[in-house]
C-alpha cells in the first residue's frame, strides 16, 4: 500500500528524503513486536528460577531461540525509530541532535548484535 | 504613512497557544505521555534482556551473577516495572492501531480506550507476575 501523495512523489521524498518509510516501518514492527513479545514473555516466564544448565538447554531449541532473535531484530528497529522521534522533538541544538541520533543508532545496533550473538552461541552450543 | 501610524512592524500581543501546564490532565493525554515514557523505559530495558542473554552465553558464573542481581528487591521492582512498561506500551500500540484505521475518535470511545489501556495493563501485569510467583512456589 502507498501512503504517499502524488505531489510528494513528484517532489521526491520530502525534506528527510524518506517519505512515509519510518511511519510504515514503525507499524510493521509494532505488529511483529506484539506477537513476538507474547511468545518471549511466555519463554521467560517458563525459565523463571531456572539454573544455567536449564536455560542453556532451552536455548538450543529453535522454538525458544527463533522468537528471541526475531524480537530482538524487530524490537531494535522499532525502538531506534521511536527514540529518533523523541530526540528530534526535544533536542534542538543541531550538533547535539546529530550526536544523539548517531548514538541512538549505535546503541540499537550494539544491543541487537550482542543479544543475537548470545542466542546463537547458546543455540549452536559452546 | 509611517509604521507608527499603521502599526506595521510593531509588536502585537497575539494570543499564544497554551502549553501542557494550562490543561488539567485528561486520561488520553496521560496515556499518550505514558506511551512515550514506557517506550523510553523499554529502550533502556533491552539492556536487561541483553545482559541476561550475554550472561547465559558466557557461562554459569556470569549467569548466576546476573540472576543474583535480578533476584534482589531492586531487581524485582525493576523487572516488575519492565513487565508493566512492556504491557502498557503494547496496549497503547493497539489503541493507536485502532485510531490508525480512522475509527474510535468520539470522546466516549477515546475515554474507554484510554482507561482500558491503564486498567488492562495493571491487570495483565498482575496476571504475569501471579504466574511467575506461582512458579517460584510463593503462592
Amino acid at each position: 500500500m502507498s501512503l504517499r501523495t502524488p505531489l510528494k512523489t513528484a517532489r521526491y521524498l520530502g525534506s528527510a528524503k524518506e517519505g512515509a518509510d519510518h511511519f510504515w516501518k514503525q507499524r510493521v514492527t509494532a505488529v511483529s513486536n506484539l506477537v513476538l513479545s507474547i511468545a518471549v514473555v511466555a519463554i521467560l516466564v517458563s525459565l523463571v528460577g531456572a539454573d544455567h544448565l536449564t536455560v542453556a538447554a532451552a536455548l538450543k531449541r529453535p522454538e525458544f531461540a527463533l522468537p528471541l532473535i526475531l524480537l530482538v531484530v524487530s524490537g531494535v528497529i522499532h525502538m531506534r525509530i521511536g527514540m529518533q522521534v523523541i530526540i528530534e522533538d526535544y533536542v534542538h541544538g543541531e550538533g547535539a541532535k546529530i550526536a544523539l541520533l548517531m548514538l541512538n543508532t549505535f546503541f540499537a545496533v550494539t544491543v541487537g548484535a550482542a543479544s543475537i550473538l548470545a542466542v546463537l552461541k547458546l543455540y549452536f552450543g559452546a | 504613512m509611517s509604521d507608527a501610524a499603521t502599526g506595521r512592524g510593531a509588536k502585537v500581543n497575539r494570543p499564544l497557544s497554551p502549553h501542557l501546564q494550562i490543561y488539567s490532565p485528561l486520561i488520553n493525554m496521560v496515556m499518550s505521555i505514558l506511551h512515550r515514557i514506557t517506550g523510553t523505559a523499554l529502550y533502556f530495558g533491552t539492556l536487561l534482556l541483553a545482559a541476561w542473554l550475554v550472561a547465559a552465553a558466557s557461562g554459569p558464573d556470569a549467569f548466576h551473577a546476573v540472576s543474583g542481581y535480578f533476584d534482589t528487591w531492586p531487581g524485582w521492582i525493576i523487572l516488575f516495572g519492565y513487565t508493566w512498561a512492556l504491557i502498557h506500551h503494547a496496549l497503547g500500540g493497539i489503541r493507536h492501531f485502532i485510531w490508525d484505521f480512522g475509527v474510535g475518535y468520539d470522546l466516549a470511545t477515546i475515554d474507554i480506550l484510554s482507561w482500558g489501556t491503564i486498567v488492562a495493563s495493571i491487570l495483565l501485569t498482575g496476571a504475569v507476575w501471579f504466574v511467575v510467583i506461582s512458579r517460584l512456589g510463593g503462592v
